[in-house]
């Protein structure tokens, strides 16, 4: 432990200086950030800045960084309130003792919350810099100026750790202070290069799985065959016999340690166990299994019966069911953890979306309050909303516990596959109609399993009904990058072409016609222009078009792709795609999340799909299992809109959720095939015409 | 069994079926070469192997013993880094950065072979390399300028 006389695992008000040294700090509390109108006790603290006396600033939020780069964009916001370089600023992040409580890293809620409240607590600082110098000085609080690190006034010039040597205060939220303008921003809105970067490109950085601590062994865990089976008995003592090794059996856990994975490895494969399976639903019945399995929905009956009514009485129909398949995250560092006891107190150390999420299995895996457990986030070899839970935490905290050694545990590919969680499979199925002229008339709209997220139409329709049924997953789900939106706006989105068809208007001028929201009617015209929507399409080639909104921001992706017909071959020619997220903090890192987000939706789109059959994974390995590569890479044009006059909104999910319609579209442009399935062709599109 | 990474010496007793990234990661703690999916088919763990990008998990270490190995922390010279880890950090090629080390060492291997590789030969170059978080974009830019 860094500080053994700090027994309780967190920082609070009361210890803060004790442990993090003098100098000034600011409290920012959740009620702060949502306005809930709680008190503002220790646990309600949502982040903290501080100015030590050797003037380090030290901003401390529970968000992790994960390869989304709000390390450097959180780093950026403060040092702009502040008036300091970025690099005077240290992110703690992620740390259940070092950082207040944070309920995770998801949801693109970083920039558009805690973004905007860091600021206003770094600008507060910056005020009371001013005041605690005029009082010092004894002069008026406007005749002193807090500028690029230096508080000058009477005739004096102090940095700010100067300025702050010897205190020990902690300042309120100032609700009234006044923020940098978007268009008066010079740290934040820069291309700042990734914070650390060099130790990256060197391989110095330690991901939890680099990590070693003294007196270690690597634990193993015995997994099932299938999904439901269960343990009848196991044979431990040729894993016994390995030397180095030890067992550990609680019920239907069994685990090993060992001085090396190697032989931990070894030993598990020495464990004969008999298992017994239990019926398990498989790929080729799943979408039925999804419906029959759904929690019916009686609400909104009145809405459902006229939009039926309305869908019968006009000419122009579309009706389609929509199957989308389990896909997996397959965040290149899979789940590790070192975990750590020491006098009933656990330190754990693993790659997490929400280490106080984590803090909270573990704490009931072992009923131990909380306080006696620290969890701790290094930034992490990526999640894509696939790290939210701590399974190799409590794995390897049970190893350690029952051996009294520290345990490191790194799952392998396969176990990533086969035991984390997926993103939700989901069928959706979808009535509408419109008319002669082109408005849409009804629109009824059902999901089964995928989730809510994206499920409402931006397009004007006089009659909706818009329902999601949560059903029994067989197989293990979560979140995911704009999660049920990748689902729901591949529906809404070919059915917008299916009737554009139907009618007989160009795809794009058909959604402008019916859509009301200024910045999605922008970003579809954005990308529209860039890509040269209205240009000439040579012969086999197919244009497509589609777009989205999540959580205030918006994408418009637009495609070409060229089909061989001698050959089969569909290939995704070039993308081109528009995004507004409001006022970007940084253009550099906001391009990667675009580009990597629609890229890594093109696997989704095209191929990606989880292979299963009675309980088992069965494409559970990167050579069976594909995901975007080079070849596969198309060359792609992104327009960024920076809309200074709004806040900027989160942008890990958006601009993920158009690319597998827009080359749905464009296939059916080039081709006259409409696809209703995603993946779009596992197999070439032979197989699925 | 010996064997020799980044121009030093090291004697290893390990056992038998222990990979070279094993090795290199848990016996010689040199963890910039990443485990990624245990098959040779995402790249994370590659090294230079007599110049060769190898992935090193698919590797037995027994199976190396006279060659040179060449890993990431290699590279840098009097605390410079490697052009084409400079090139990495101007493009900003990465997100999370876990794949960098073993397309960094692809890289250097094709440019060895291929001073000036076309963007159609870079992408065949570096089919075996994944990159989760896909900014594969931004990779064959540094790559071309590496």
């Amino acid at each position: 432990m860094d500080n053994p006389n700090i027994t309780a695992h967190t920082v609070t008000r009361r210890n803060f200086f004790k442990l993090l040294g003098g100098g000034v700090a600011i409290i920012l509390t959740w009620s702060d950030l949502f306005a809930t109108g709680e008190i503002a006790d220790d646990k309600s603290i949502a982040a903290w800045i501080h100015i030590q006396e050797n003037g380090k600033i030290t901003v401390f939020t529970g968000k992790v960084e994960v390869g989304q780069n709000i390390r450097t964009s959180l780093a950026q916001v403060v040092a702009e309130e502040l008036s300091v370089p970025v690099n005077d600023i240290e992110m703690i992040m992620g740390d259940t003792m070092l950082t207040p409580y944070d309920r995770g890293t998801y949801g693109s809620l970083t920039t558009p919350t805690m973004g905007p409240q860091l600021r206003k607590a770094a600008a507060s600082l910056k005020d009371a810099l001013a005041d605690m110098a005029a009082a010092e000085w004894k002069t008026d609080k406007q005749s002193v100026k807090v500028k690029d690190g230096k508080v000058t006034g009477a005739g004096q010039t102090l940095s700010y750790g100067e300025l702050t040597k010897g205190k020990k205060i902690t300042i309120p939220l100032n609700d009234k202070v006044t923020l940098t303008p978007a268009e008066q921003w010079t740290v934040a809105g820069t291309a700042v290069p990734k914070i650390n970067g060099k130790n990256f490109v060197s391989g110095k950085h330690k991901y939890v799985s680099d990590m070693a601590v003294p007196g270690m062994v690597y634990g193993k865990i015995l997994r099932a065959p299938s999904y439901g089976a269960s343990l009848v008995t196991a044979n431990v003592d040729k894993a016994k016999a390995s030397p180095g090794v030890t067992v550990v059996q609680e019920k239907n856990f069994i685990g090993v340690t060992a001085p090396d994975p190697q032989t931990a490895a070894n030993a598990i494969a020495r464990i004969d166990a008999q298992w017994t399976p239990s019926p398990q639903p498989s790929k080729a019945n799943i979408f039925a299994y999804l419906k029959d399995n759904a929690r019916q929905n009686d609400s909104g009956k009145s809405a459902k019966e006229a939009a039926e009514k309305a869908f019968a009485a006009s000419t122009i129909q579309v009706k389609q069911n929509f199957e989308v398949q389990y896909i997996a995250h397959v965040p290149l560092e899979p789940r590790a953890a070192i975990a750590i006891w020491e006098n009933g107190e656990l330190t754990v150390w693993t790659g997490t979306q929400r280490p106080f999420g984590v803090q909270e299995e573990l704490a009931s895996a072992f009923s131990i309050p909380k306080e006696k457990i620290r969890v701790i986030m290094p930034d992490t070899g990526s999640a894509y909303g696939g790290k939210h839970s701590g399974e190799a935490a409590v794995e390897a905290a049970k190893l350690a516990k029952a051996v009294g050694k520290p345990v490191k545990l790194v799952w392998t590919r396969e176990e990533e596959f086969k035991w984390a969680y997926l993103r939700p499979g989901g069928l959706v199925e979808v009535a509408a109609s419109a008319n002669k002229d082109g408005s849409i008339t009804s629109w009824e709209f059902h999901n089964y399993n995928s989730g809510n997220a994206g499920i409402d139409t931006p397009y004007e329709a006089a009659n909706t009904h818009i329902q999601f049924h949560p059903s029994n997953t067989p197989l293990k789900q979560g979140s995911y990058r704009g999660l049920a939106a990748t689902a729901n706006i591949f529906a809404i989105e070919s059915v917008m072409d299916d009737l554009a068809r139907k009618l007989k208007r160009d795809p794009l001028e058909f959604r402008l016609s019916n859509l009301k929201d200024e910045r999605l009617k922008n970003v579809l015209q954005s990308a529209a222009t860039k890509f040269g929507w209205k240009k000439e399409k040579k012969a086999g080639h197919g244009y497509g078009i589609a777009c989205g909104f999540v959580k205030n921001s918006y994408i418009a992706t637009c495609v070409e792709v060229m089909h061989d017909k001698a050959t089969e071959e569909l290939k995704v020619i070039r993308i081109t795609a528009a995004y507004d997220c409001g006022a970007i903090v940084n253009p550099l890192h906001l391009e990667s999340q675009t580009l990597g987000a629609i890229l890594q939706g093109l696997g989704g789109a095209l191929f990606e799909e989880i292979d299963f059959m009675d309980g088992k994974i069965l494409n559970a390995s990167l050579s069976s299992y594909r995901v975007p590569r080079f070849t596969d890479i198309p060359p792609l044009d992104i327009v960024l809109i920076n809309r200074k006059d709004l806040p900027s909104a989160g942008a890990g999910e958006t601009p993920i959720v158009a690319i597998a319609p827009a080359i749905r579209n464009a296939i059916l442009d080039a081709t006259g095939i409409k696809l209703y399935t995603l993946p779009l062709i596992p197999q070439g599109l032979k197989t699925n015409s | 069994m010996k064997i020799n990474v980044n121009s030093t010496d090291y004697t290893l007793d390990v056992p038998d079926n222990t990979t070279l990234l094993d090795a290199l990661r848990v016996h010689l703690n040199l963890t910039g070469s990443k485990y990624g999916c245990g098959e040779g088919a995402c790249g994370a763990c590659k090294v230079l192997i007599d110049g060769h990008a190898v992935p090193s998990c698919i590797t037995l270490v027994a199976s190396v013993q006279n060659k040179a190995i060449l890993t990431i922390e290699g590279l840098e010279k009097d605390g410079k880094l490697h052009p084409m880890q400079q090139a990495f950090l101007d493009a900003d090629a990465f997100q999370c950065a876990y794949c960098s080390s073993g397309m960094i060492m692809a890289a250097i291997a094709l440019k060895a072979r291929n001073p000036k590789p076309s963007r159609q030969e870079i992408v065949e170059a570096m089919q075996g390399n994944i990159c989760r978080c896909c900014v594969y974009p931004r990779i064959i830019n540094a790559i071309t300028h590496g």
